[in-house]
């Protein structure tokens, strides 16, 4: 085994560039696998890189998501998350993650394509009448998913003010003050819980009244498990796919010819969609880190029990060993096996409805805006600071 | 009557549903699912566990006629 430098890199590397990967994780691959980073907050940690080891970071039961709670887990942000499905192990992670799953595997999600789809041509047809130049993620990006979630979850659609901006606070870093990111949580957990009230008196055909009735009829969750659950269905369900449409945009406009391949049949676009998932590094550093349950030997690195570990998923994408020219957006390629969703028992629930949306998203605009380009300058697009996740602040686009 | 089960290791992502929610049926072996044994007597357990599934990397056939009992298409 190798002997590791012990003093831990400052982490992230470098601040986020647009959606550039910082090269030092390739380094990393090949000096250094699995090494010791220090993020603003918490405890250093190792650092996993290679696809291998993130793989087994996220699926080996040695590695703790529980055990987390009560440490000063490495995080980017002052604030600690210390409940939830994001902090269970199996076999509790699977009596809460079962509630849910059937309501987002591939065939249900299907069920809703149609849906979508409708609800992205009236945007499509909106931004048609208002005339370029404007800003696809106000316009299209932040809508679409919000309307999908809203009506799959039971949420009104007309409080997407309120919960967009208390949605924030789930995700950032330093763009709002720890006080903010408490009051804006406890905002949402109140709306939430007003809302579950509602439903129990009127069920309605939507994931939160059945929830309700797991919890009521079944008692399968707690109290408190509803509303973290419903919370976090409703943040992860739009803030993500959000962010992804505009990303997924600013790539292909800056890979012209990618796009013009992928303008050429619709029937590329689901590939395209794999692809873009493994090449768009969403996360601006590794996060959610997993506390090794007993000693366990990674990428030739002993971790000892009790130790963090955190794993790159935007590094694993770019893993050369699986991935012929990894820093290549390359469309055609077979990226099935990416895990731009994550691995293991925290793979991203929503990974199938986040799909079709994205192939809806870009079907749609690829369909309707022959001439899609950047409204400014490309290095006059603003991006997102101080957030979890790397994304444009606003696209402009013109046609 | 029996039915069959087969997981798709290449698409298992594993999420460990299956082996949670049947876990007479389904192992994980270094992050990937596998049935305990293909043939099986019928139980809802697996018909669950394959609905689950994420990525439905889970085919649940009779055995005689080879009908696909879960996932639903
Ligand atoms: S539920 Fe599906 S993805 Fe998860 S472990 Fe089982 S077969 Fe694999």
């Amino acid at each position: 085994m190798t002997t590791i430098d012990p003093t831990p890199r400052t982490y992230p590397f470098s601040e986020p560039d647009r959606l550039r990967l910082d090269p030092f994780y390739a380094e990393l691959r090949k000096q250094e696998p699995v090494s010791r980073v220090q993020l603003p907050y918490g405890e250093a940690a190792w650092l996993a890189t290679k696809y291998s080891d993130v793989r087994t970071v996220f699926a080996d039961p040695r590695f703790s998501r529980a055990a987390t709670v009560g440490r000063d887990e490495p995080r980017a942000r002052p604030n600690s998350q210390q409940t939830g499905i994001l902090t269970m192990d199996p076999p509790e992670h699977t009596r809460l993650r079962k509630l849910v799953a059937k309501a987002f595997t591939a065939r249900r999600v299907e069920q809703l394509r149609p849906r979508a789809q409708r609800i992205a041509d009236d945007l499509s047809r909106a931004m048609l009448r208002k005339g370029p130049p404007l800003d696809l993620v106000e316009e299209f990006a932040l809508p679409l998913p919000i309307t999908v979630i809203c009506e799959l979850l039971g949420v009104p659609y007309a409080d997407r003010t309120d919960f967009r901006v208390w949605s924030d606070a789930f995700l950032s870093t330093s763009k709002l003050s720890e006080q903010q990111v408490n009051d804006y949580i406890e905002q949402m957990r109140a709306y939430m819980a007003g809302l579950i009230e509602r439903r129990r008196d009127q069920p309605a055909d939507d994931l939160l009244s059945a929830l309700i009735q797991a919890r009521d009829e079944q008692d399968k969750l707690s109290e408190t498990e509803l509303l973290d659950l419903s919370v976090g269905l409703l943040v992860a369900g739009h803030e993500t796919t959000a962010t992804q449409i505009p990303n997924f945009v600013y790539v292909l406009l800056t890979h012209p010819e990618e796009l013009e391949w992928l303008r050429a049949d619709p029937e590329r676009i689901p590939g395209a969609v794999e692809e873009l998932m493994r090449f768009v590094p969403l996360g601006v550093n590794a996060a959610f880190p997993r506390y090794a349950l007993e000693d366990v030997e990674l990428g030739g690195v002993l971790i000892r029990k009790g130790e963090p570990v955190l794993a790159s998923l935007a590094s694993a994408n770019r893993d050369e060993s699986v991935f012929d020219e990894p820093d290549q957006l390359d469309l055609r390629r077979d990226s099935g096996s990416h895990i731009g969703f994550g691995h293991g028992p925290h793979h991203c629930l929503g990974a199938q409805l986040a799909r079709m949306e994205l192939q809806v998203a870009l079907g749609t605009l690829l369909r309707d805006f022959e001439d899609l380009r950047f409204a400014v300058n490309e290095q006059d697009v603003t991006w997102k600071t101080g957030m979890l996740v790397r994304g444009p602040q606003h696209l402009p686009v013109t046609w | 009557m029996s039915w069959q089960i087969e997981v798709d290791g290449d698409t298992c992502i594993g999420s460990g549903m299956c082996s949670a929610i049947a876990e007479e049926h389904f192992e994980l072996v270094d992050g990937v699912s596998r049935p305990l044994r293909t043939d099986i007597d019928p139980d809802d357990d697996v018909v669950d566990a394959a609905e689950s599934c994420p990525v439905e990397a889970i085919l649940v056939r009779d055995a005689q006629s080879g009908r696909t009992l879960a996932p639903e298409p």
